[in-house]
């Protein structure tokens, strides 16, 4: 689906999110075209002895986005973004990295194809002798680089980072948040196409988190670097991914565009990552909520969506009787790669039967609208 | 003290300082590349061949547990083919470097092994090649605990090296056997004594301040 449908929702193109099966790969978004691709894996399966840690995965990432694999810890995150450069093997399936086939490729060849693929660390992985110069410096190096025009690219890259001034400091003298620059820096030295970040803001904290994403993203619009990333965090994948792929047991449970998914979670562990960044009601109103309703009492309606129309639609349903004393007592809704993406939940006077028409109104628009409980007018 | 005793003490930290400088250099020639061979082909390290892994750490293995006694006397036929002598200093060189080097290689395996593996790891990822790993990243983030383990098997040698008075190679220890035990002179085995602790204090402290200087961790 793409996001023109979204806006002039056609009944069947609007309905198409519930009607997708719990897991089916074709169905998520996942498979581009082949000629845009820069990463396509072809179900890829790797055990280590008797744990399955991916189990026919098949993805596509398309050039210029930045894709994220989100998961708990071990389901297979690492593992899956580690294949990507060959530093892990597979035991079936295969993986193309720019139209090449990375998993027959020998060592000498493996290793001409990872100088075109970057990877920044959630431990950021510095050399501890080296300076932050020699850190930035060593893929030159060991592409066999002149120093002379190493020295150029390097300051080039601190500036990029804006770490010019820590150039001649060990990486111990450097906050975490710094040395994540100086990682990505050091990934990008050999000008790759494609950047692998394995969690690399888990160990920083929340505002450095935001200033390496933002960094991220400002370096895919400056050098086009396509970026796949692994983390445990909603919030990562909200506040700079395109497109997400949601990993479970080793499996690909659920995927798409972001704000799609982030609207319309299939998956249970897909609607249990969301609660972290999408708080649920406030305590004292589940408190007093309860599943029938007596004389008097008001329900409690939520809407669940993505995309401005179904909001607007409920409110133009309900704003078209003013019995309903409608009342808008939680609203939580982001912009999710431009698009508007949460729940809002509305308090209206229970009456039966306008209820029962309002939920079939709304269902016949294909609109997720959900009566939550009842609680005391 | 004689101007006699001031000689013979020369003499003796000299031959000490010749026997434990130059099996020392060798061992550290020798067994830093061993210690590096233990690690890498280790079922986990960047070169697995656990074959050969076994096949050196019992090699390695069966020169550490002979007494250096009993090393020094087994070894003369192989030192009078190597050095072409059984007595003196150069002959007492070849066992103290064999027992030394065994010893090296375990003790830079220690720290070799302590090397984050992200970092060899990240390595791999930026496509660097085995002995660009070795070079990058394995040996200059070990280099501070090389230095120490060095320094820990210079004392080791200089203790070693006091047995190498039995092929006549004299040194220190030989002094204190000689002079000391055999003479009863006990002027002479307290200088021998005080002269080791002198010897081995600066060794061990000159090592300690290389490494912490050498370390960029802190």
């Amino acid at each position: 689906m793409t996001s023109a449908d979204l806006l002039n929702p056609s009944p069947a193109a609007a309905a198409a999110p519930h009607l997708r099966p719990a897991f089916a790969p074709d169905s998520t978004g996942l498979h581009a075209p082949a000629g845009d691709a820069i990463v396509r894996l072809e179900s890829i399966s790797r055990a280590f002895g008797s744990v399955v840690a991916l189990r026919e995965v098949s993805l596509t990432v398309r050039r210029g986005e930045i894709f994220g694999i989100i998961g708990r810890s071990g389901a297979g995150k690492s593992t899956l973004i580690r294949t990507i450069n060959g530093l892990e093997r597979i035991d079936a399936g295969r993986i193309f990295v720019d139209g090449r086939e990375l998993s027959i490729l020998n060592d000498a060849a493996l290793n001409r194809a990872r100088r075109n693929i970057g990877m920044i660390f959630q431990h950021f992985n510095l050399l501890s002798m080296k300076t932050v110069f020699e850190n930035v410096e060593l893929p030159l190096k060991l592409a066999g680089e002149p120093r002379a025009a190493r020295a150029s690219a390097v300051w080039q890259l601190l500036d990029m980072v804006g770490l010019r001034d820590k150039a001649d400091v060990h990486p111990a003298k450097l906050s975490g948040g710094q040395k994540q620059r100086v990682g990505i820096a050091r990934a990008l030295a050999g000008k790759p196409d494609l950047l692998l970040s394995d969690e690399a803001t888990s160990a920083l904290d929340p505002q450095t988190t935001l200033s390496i994403l933002h960094l991220l993203r400002e370096l895919k619009a400056k050098l086009g670097v396509t970026i796949v990333l692994i983390t445990h965090e909603m919030s990562v994948i909200r506040e700079i991914c395109d497109r997400v792929a949601v990993l479970d047991h080793g499996q690909i449970v659920e995927g798409g565009p972001v704000w799609e998914v982030f609207g319309h979670p299939r998956a249970d562990l897909t609607r249990q990552l969301l609660r972290t960044v999408r708080p649920p009601l406030p305590e004292s109103l589940v408190e007093a909520l309860h599943p029938v309703p007596v004389a008097g009492d008001r329900c409690l309606l939520r809407v669940d969506g993505s995309g401005a129309e179904p909001y607007a639609a409920v409110l133009a349903l309900l704003a078209g009787d003013s019995a309903w004393q409608t009342d808008i007592v939680h609203a939580e809704v982001d912009r999710v790669g431009g698009h508007p993406v949460g729940t809002v939940t509305f308090s209206v006077r229970y009456r039966e039967d306008p209820l029962r028409h309002l939920l079939a109104a709304a269902e016949r628009r294909a609109i997720d609208l959900e009566v939550l409980g009842y609680v005391g007018g | 003290m004689s101007a006699d005793d001031v000689e013979l003490f020369g003499m003796a930290l000299a031959e000490t300082g010749i026997m434990v400088g130059v099996s020392g250099l060798l061992s550290l020639v020798l067994g830093l590349p061993l210690g590096v061979l233990l690690v890498i082909t280790h079922e986990d390290g960047i070169w697995p061949r656990p074959g050969l892994n076994r096949l050196l750490g019992t090699i390695i293995n069966a020169f550490r547990s002979t007494p250096f006694i009993i090393l020094l006397v087994a070894l003369i036929p192989f030192t009078r083919l190597l050095v072409g002598t059984t007595i003196g200093t150069t002959a007492a060189i070849v066992p103290l470097a064999i027992a030394a080097t065994p010893y090296y290689a375990r003790v830079a395996e220690m720290s070799l092994r302590e090397v984050d593996r992200g970092l060899l790891e990240a390595l791999r990822a930026l496509g660097a090649t085995r002995w660009q790993i070795i070079r990058e990243a394995l040996l200059p983030e070990a280099l501070p605990g090389l230095v120490s383990g060095f320094t820990v098997t210079l004392v080791t040698l200089i203790g070693a090296s006091a047995m190498a008075g039995a092929v006549g190679a004299g040194g220190l220890g030989d002094l204190a056997i000689r002079y000391g035990y055999q003479r009863f002179d006990t002027g002479i085995m307290v200088g021998v004594i005080v002269v080791l602790i002198v010897v081995v204090s600066a060794v061990q402290i000159g090592g300690d301040e290389l490494a912490r200087r050498l370390n960029r961790r802190l």
